[in-house]
């Protein structure tokens, strides 16, 4: 009996054990976004070009 | 006896279990295909650009780009467009990929695309049109 019991809670354990290992880091996943994009789209050097830049001043 | 290997059992597990825990709290995102995808992608955001702004092209839900108005396209990259935005799907879907990989667990791929769908789309300037249920928004 004590056998059956200590059998099953080590399969118990051992699948607890595996659910976690499987567990999707969400957290660090954003990070890891955020930062490949920032490069991709160059969004934290030089920040985002403006669309229309005042070059000349207009004619009065 | 059993009890002692018993307890064994249970400390071991919680010590393997805080571990692994512990081992998932970062992404590595510095492998070589990484660092090869994310140059290319850089190359082409300055072709993309534009079209985004312009209405082109948009993003989509889930996480890939594709075209959403051909006719807001200037005449000379109305045909190159498709083939465009085709290698930057690919390249997206080889990110996600090669992420999920890259971290031992190649069964992340749907989760990492959904994380980047959801921060492509955070991050995008106003203006730019974006994916939702209903069809295409407008940033």
């Amino acid at each position: 009996m004590n056998k059956i019991l200590s059998l099953l809670a080590l399969t118990l354990a051992v699948s607890a054990c595996v659910t976690i290992n499987i567990y999707f880091p969400a957290a660090a996943a954003e990070k890891a976004a955020d930062k490949i994009i920032d490069e991709v789209w160059q969004l934290k050097d030089g920040a985002t070009v403006p669309a229309s830049k005042p070059a000349e001043t207009p004619a009065k | 006896m059993q009890k002692f290997i018993f307890s064994f059992f249970v400390v071991a597990i919680t010590l393997l279990n805080s571990s692994w825990v512990n081992a998932a709290a970062d992404l590595d995102v510095n492998t070589p295909a990484i660092s090869a995808l994310k140059s290319s992608m850089q190359a082409r955001h300055a072709q993309l650009a534009p079209h985004y702004a312009s209405g082109a092209i948009g993003l989509t839900k889930d996480g890939l780009i594709a075209v959403r108005d051909a006719t807001a396209l200037p005449l000379k990259d109305r045909q190159g467009i498709n083939a465009l935005v085709a290698a930057e799907n690919s390249d997206r879907s080889l990110l996600y990929k090669e992420i999920a990989a890259g971290n031992g667990h190649p069964e992340w791929q749907g989760e990492v695309r959904n994380t980047f769908a959801g921060r492509w789309i955070d991050k995008a300037q106003s203006g730019w049109y974006f994916q939702q249920d209903g069809g295409w928004v407008k940033k």
